[in-house]
């Protein structure tokens, strides 16, 4: 037990001193929350533009229907008229080439149809697959077809019509989701973030206890030692827990910081991402660093050097993004059958955390003591692996 | 003092090491010659405990290394083939490192430290980082972290490989006064000349098998004029024909 400690505390110390292996180490906590203040802020600006900036949209043929333009125009859609647009094929090519999001295109003989039995041609040129322009070219559709609807509501009352009869029935859209739920969706990727910080945190001394190890040729000579190779092995992934927690507690902080900098409420999203609740958030992604210390190590207990381990290791670390993958596509509620897998588990667990909603106790002791089963059965693995004759390579 | 008697390893087809059999006394210095790949550094892990011989007895002390290695380990020091350091560590410290697990207390561990880093003339090198060591310091650090518990008995693999002439020349007598205490030396290498003046007996050793033991002196009486190295080399070729 002593030497144990002994070896913890100088795989720690040790790697406490190398610069670079720091630098990897605050990597994880940084990244994340960097990133993802990036994608809130750019989600953010999105909405705001669409709903309060003067769209300016080029317009052909503006002459043949100065109302519709000026109804446009009543409703901060600025119709430019003046333009390089000359015909139908030059505006596909400019919206193709992405220098407009949408052109409208008005009929030559828009004004000879127009309050004629034939119906008037409007025409929008957009792309649908670029997903900025969606929310203008949306704006602009409803504000043509807005247009139409009252000329026709006008007619109908003209000939002595109730418009309301073209109406038989309203849909009533009744969106139950609270802000804390619509949150979820994207705070969601947290979990990721903070696995993978968790995973990476670890990641050096994973490698560094074994494989480098036996590439500095240091291990032969720590082998001979009166220690039992449990004691060693089990030192070592102690230290390296030790370092994955320290990983998962400063992106959680980091996170918790980031959050409340976030205009989150502009998107009609609350954050409850306070300090009480990234404690609860570290006490159940806990029991995954035991698990990925101990799935890290085995996995470099095979490889000859540095470099091969961390090849491997990079595959390693995309593991837990499976489950969630799954949870995000099939939108995948905490249930108990699915509680004993690792990562989706912790992932049902936080996303319900996110939702403000109650956490079940006994979920969250299936997740953590299943994800604890797992990781005693990895360091058992990683114990009869250090074991071996081979390990010398 | 250590025992070995008809041991054998084989890595796959390889047989490595093929019922050797020595001993090793106590206040001797006993060289394990053999050209490269003879077997010694197998022999030497055998005796470190880190391999186990699928035939044959080994003790170390008494200590039989397959009913209780631990034991065994506390009287062995070991300076294995190109032992390396810890980087990040200063010299001291990975001296420390192997007193603690040796489960030396701290003020024992801090006066044996103390001494041996006075004794290996260390001083410079204690307390800076292992990173940028020179290989005659590395050797340095790795014999006083070998040494750390006072081990009745010590194992070099090639103390010498990389080490220039003065180093070589504070090695040879490091073992000699290891030696004088009353310990029980064995050293390999694949240099005749370099283990001709220090060692005590020789046992010789091809294609994982000994082929001949004795003192320097008693070899010259058996093969009359001829020189060790003409000696070491018929051995090793006799034994290189008879295995092929």
């Amino acid at each position: 037990m002593k030497a144990l400690f002994t070896v913890c505390r100088k795989e720690i110390l040790e790697t406490l001193r190398e610069r670079r292996t720091l630098f990897s180490l605050l990597l994880g906590p940084l990244f994340g929350p960097l990133l993802f203040t990036a994608m809130i802020n750019i989600t953010v600006s999105r909405n705001l533009t669409s709903l309060d900036e003067v769209l300016q949209v080029p317009v052909l043929g503006a002459e043949h229907a100065p109302n519709l333009v000026a109804y446009l125009r009543a409703r901060s859609i600025d119709p430019i008229e003046k333009h390089e647009v000359t015909d139908v094929e030059r505006a596909a090519e400019l919206v193709a080439t992405g220098v407009y999001d949408v052109v409208l295109v008005i009929d030559e003989s828009f004004d000879k149809d127009f309050g004629t039995q034939r119906a008037a041609r409007v025409g929008l040129v957009f792309d649908r697959s670029k997903s900025r322009a969606a929310s203008r070219v949306s704006r602009l559709r409803g504000a043509v077809d807005g247009y139409g609807q009252q000329i026709g509501a006008l007619r109908l009352v003209a000939n002595g019509v109730d418009p309301s009869l073209l109406r038989p029935f309203v849909v009533d859209e009744l969106d139950v989701s609270t802000p804390a739920s619509r949150s979820a969706l994207m705070l969601g990727v947290l979990t990721y973030f903070l696995l993978f910080a968790t995973l990476t945190g670890g990641l050096h001394l994973a490698i560094d206890t074994t494989a480098g190890e036996r590439e500095r040729k240091s291990l032969e000579p720590l082998l001979t030692l009166p220690v039992a190779r449990s004691s060693l092995i089990v030192g070592k992934m102690t230290a390296t827990v030790c370092y994955m927690l320290a990983s998962l507690a400063l992106t959680l902080v980091a996170f918790t910081i980031a959050l409340k900098q976030m205009p989150l409420e502009q998107i009609g999203m609350s954050s409850n991402f306070g300090f009480a609740t990234a404690a609860l958030a570290f006490g159940l992604l806990c029991p995954f660093a035991p698990l990925g210390a101990a799935l890290m190590t085995t996995v470099a207990s095979f490889t000859k050097t540095y470099r091969e381990a961390q090849t491997y290791l990079t595959f390693v670390l995309l593991i837990p993004t499976l489950p969630l993958a799954f949870a995000t596509i099939l939108n995948i509620e905490p249930e108990p059958k699915l509680m004993w897998i690792p990562s989706l588990s912790q992932h049902l667990l936080i996303t319900t955390l996110i939702k403000d909603q109650p956490i079940d106790p006994a979920l969250a002791a299936l997740s953590v003591a299943s994800t604890l089963a797992f990781g005693l059965a990895f360091g058992w693995l990683a114990v009869r692996l250090y074991r071996r004759e081979a390990i010398l390579g | 003092m250590i025992e070995v008697s008809g041991i054998s390893k084989s890595f796959g087809a390889v047989r490595a090491v093929d019922g050797v059999s020595f001993k090793a006394a106590d206040g001797r210095i006993t060289g394990l010659l053999g050209p490269n790949g003879a077997g010694k550094s197998t022999c030497l892990r055998i005796l470190s405990t880190v391999l186990k011989p699928e035939t044959g007895v080994a003790r170390v002390g008494g200590i039989d290394l397959a009913a209780d290695p631990l034991a065994a380990r506390r009287t062995l020091g070991v300076l294995p083939h190109s032992s390396g350091l810890y980087q990040q560590l200063t010299g001291r410290e990975n001296i420390e490192y192997y007193g603690r697990l040796h489960g030396l207390d701290e003020a024992a561990l801090a006066a044996r430290v103390d001494a041996l880093i006075e004794r290996l003339e260390l001083g410079a090198i204690a307390n800076r980082k292992a990173k940028g060591f020179s290989q005659g310091e590395r050797t340095k650090i790795a014999l006083g972290r070998a040494l750390v518990h006072n081990p009745q008995h010590l194992l070099l693999d090639e103390p010498t490989n990389g080490l220039d002439v003065m180093a070589t020349r504070h090695l040879r007598d490091w073992l000699r006064e290891l030696r004088g205490q009353g310990r029980c030396v064995l050293l390999s290498s694949h240099v005749m000349q370099e283990v001709e003046a220090l060692v005590d007996e020789l046992v010789i050793i091809a294609a994982g098998k000994v082929t001949l033991t004795g003192s320097p002196a008693e070899l010259a009486d058996r093969f009359p004029g001829r020189s060790l190295e003409e000696i070491f080399v018929e051995a090793v070729r006799g034994a290189e024909r008879s295995a092929a």
